[in-house]
């Protein structure tokens, strides 16, 4: 499998505090990866620094290098359209207080689609895309806010693909949703594997071992190990991966 | 649990002395107001004899829309720019003193500021156009504190979404974070329609108190509330004036009827 996203000694740094130390990771085309660890060992960071929603932090300092299909993210990519590519899912769903129809084209129209008929086809595809179609078709131009929290979730799923990415980033997607609309989102990656490279940061063990094919464990900015989802959680090499896993970590 | 009685005794009465002052206001200046309401007051024409207000009230609206022309725009690219493009620093920090300052300051020291740049430096003379300048600089405090207020209240989470598609600063901030602010937006255009339909001190050396309709931005003319001061200080209408704040307060609290209902429409997205 090509490499898609390559990261080669990434630190990265809050003004003093070091968050990330030199981390090595590649995720590959049309896999699920997911990133685990104890809160505040930098999952968030780190899946901010691909799409460099890090460059919003202002004492923020990188070192190492990203690159996507071969190239330097921070150099030879236009930092706009790094984000297209690679979209971002937050913990709490954000859908913008306009019509679910206008969520949908804000992406495409900052790209510049204009075109209605284009735009009502992206706006139905990315809404079945992310398995949203049928319950929202009849009320688009109702405002997205009023949607549950699991639907408007999916809609901010809709609104990353409605760009037309090639990595979607999804960090602890579902732990703002109840169960039932977890194990939606949940489908929803299987689903979306099979054309999306998806990095998704989750708490929760089941989670990462139910979606995932690769998983990397951090603990305090640093990357113990990653392999594949069955070896992570049947034969851990790291002691402290273990303990973390069998839940015997704060 | 006597103490607590009485907190919530003293709070009760509190609430009701306030309502009770309004209340007792509205009803008298509709009890001297309402019966000399007289169709000669609504005269197209003013004359000494019928001190019509029609046009003080064509020279009210003419003033409030060209003050808001100007700080409206002002006020709302200062208060985008302090909220999403400034980084701290000394010139950051000298505007919101600037801004404060501004707020602070009485309505007659605005109005002899505007007789002695518009009016005499600018050669202007007494004119809705010194006035509505005046009236301008006056309300852009307002403006500015209320804009940056309803920009800092849209949620982070907007600009995030916004940015991690691709959209660049001005169109996250003219596209997400602008339309999820109108109402915060309208409410401080609201109040600086109130403070113009009500201001005299600020208008009285720089639009003049002549009593008809303006021809021009550059002709004098009183506004309502200045109508109403010069008829009750001359002392030889004060029922005329009383009928006149019976318009104003009805002319006011339309507006702010008219604005609410607009922000209700804007943000019909908002919940
Ligand atoms: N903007 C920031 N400025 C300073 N420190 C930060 C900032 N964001 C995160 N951190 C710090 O970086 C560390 C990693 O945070 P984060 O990536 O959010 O952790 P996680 O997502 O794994 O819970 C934490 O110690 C946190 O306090
Ligand atoms: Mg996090």
């Amino acid at each position: 499998m090509s490499s898609k996203f390559e990261v080669k000694e990434l630190n990265l740094f809050f003004g003093e505090f070091q968050a990330l130390y030199n981390i090595n990771l590649q995720f590959s085309e049309r896999e699920v990866f997911a990133l685990i660890g104890p809160s505040g060992c930098g999952k968030s960071t780190f899946l901010k620094t691909l799409n460099r929603m890090n460059d919003l932090v202002l004492n923020c300092k990188i070192t190492g290098d990203v690159l996507l299909d071969g190239k330097d993210i921070f150099s030879a990519i236009d930092v706009n359209v790094l984000r297209k590519s690679v979209g971002m899912v937050f913990q709490k769903p954000n859908p913008f207080a306009m019509s679910i129809y206008e969520n949908i084209a804000f992406g495409p129209k900052t790209h510049g689609v204009s075109k209605k008929a284009e735009l009502d086809e992206i706006v139905e595809m990315s809404l079945s895309a992310a398995a949203l179609w049928d319950e929202v078709k009849d009320r688009l131009k109702k405002s997205a806010l009023d949607l549950s929290g699991g639907q408007q979730q999916r809609l901010c799923v809709a609104r990353s693909l409605a760009v037309n990415p090639e990595v979607l980033l999804m960090d602890e997607p579902t732990s703002a949703l109840d169960p039932l609309s977890t194990l939606k989102i949940e489908e929803l990656i299987c689903n979306l594997k099979t054309k999306y490279t998806i990095i998704i940061v989750t708490h929760n063990m089941q989670q990462a071992a139910r979606v995932s094919d690769k998983t990397a464990f951090f603990l305090l900015g640093q990357l113990i190990e990653a392999d594949l989802t069955d070896k992570i959680f049947s034969s851990p090499k790291d002691k402290r991966t273990e303990d973390y896993i069998t839940g015997r970590f704060g | 649990m006597n103490r607590y009685k009485l907190i919530r005794f003293g709070v009760w009465a509190a609430a009701f002395m306030s309502a009770a002052t309004l209340f007792i206001i509205i009803f008298y200046i509709l009890v001297n107001g309402v019966p000399h309401l007289t169709p000669d007051l609504f005269s197209w024409r003013y004359t000494s004899e019928n001190v019509s207000m029609t046009p003080a009230i064509i020279n009210t609206a003419v003033m409030t829309v060209l003050s808001l022309l100007v700080s409206v725009p002002l006020g709302l690219f200062t208060a985008i720019y302090l909220v999403e493009y400034s980084r701290a620093s000394r010139f950051l920090t000298f505007i919101r003193l600037a801004v404060q300052t501004l707020a602070g300051i009485p309505s007659i020291v605005y109005g002899l500021f505007g007789l002695i740049f518009f009016v005499t430096f600018l050669s202007w003379g007494f004119s809705i156009l010194s006035g509505a300048l005046t009236l301008a600089i006056m309300v852009l405090p307002v403006i500015i504190r209320t804009g940056e207020e309803a920009l800092i209240a849209v949620p982070v989470s907007y600009r995030e979404g916004s940015f991690a598609l691709g959209a660049t600063r001005l169109r996250t901030v003219f596209r997400v974070v602008i339309p999820a602010a109108v109402p915060g937006i309208m409410a401080g255009i609201i109040l600086a329609i109130g403070r113009i339909a009500g201001e005299t001190a600020a208008l009285i050396y720089t639009a003049g108190t002549v009593a008809k309709t303006i021809t021009g931005v550059t002709s004098s003319g009183r506004t309502l509330a200045v109508h109403m001061y010069v008829l009750s200080s001359e002392g030889f209408n004060t029922d005329q004036a009383a009928a006149t704040a019976v318009v104003l307060l009805v002319l006011v609290a339309g507006m702010n009827a008219l604005s609410l209902y607009i922000a209700k429409k804007a943000v019909s997205y908002e919940q």
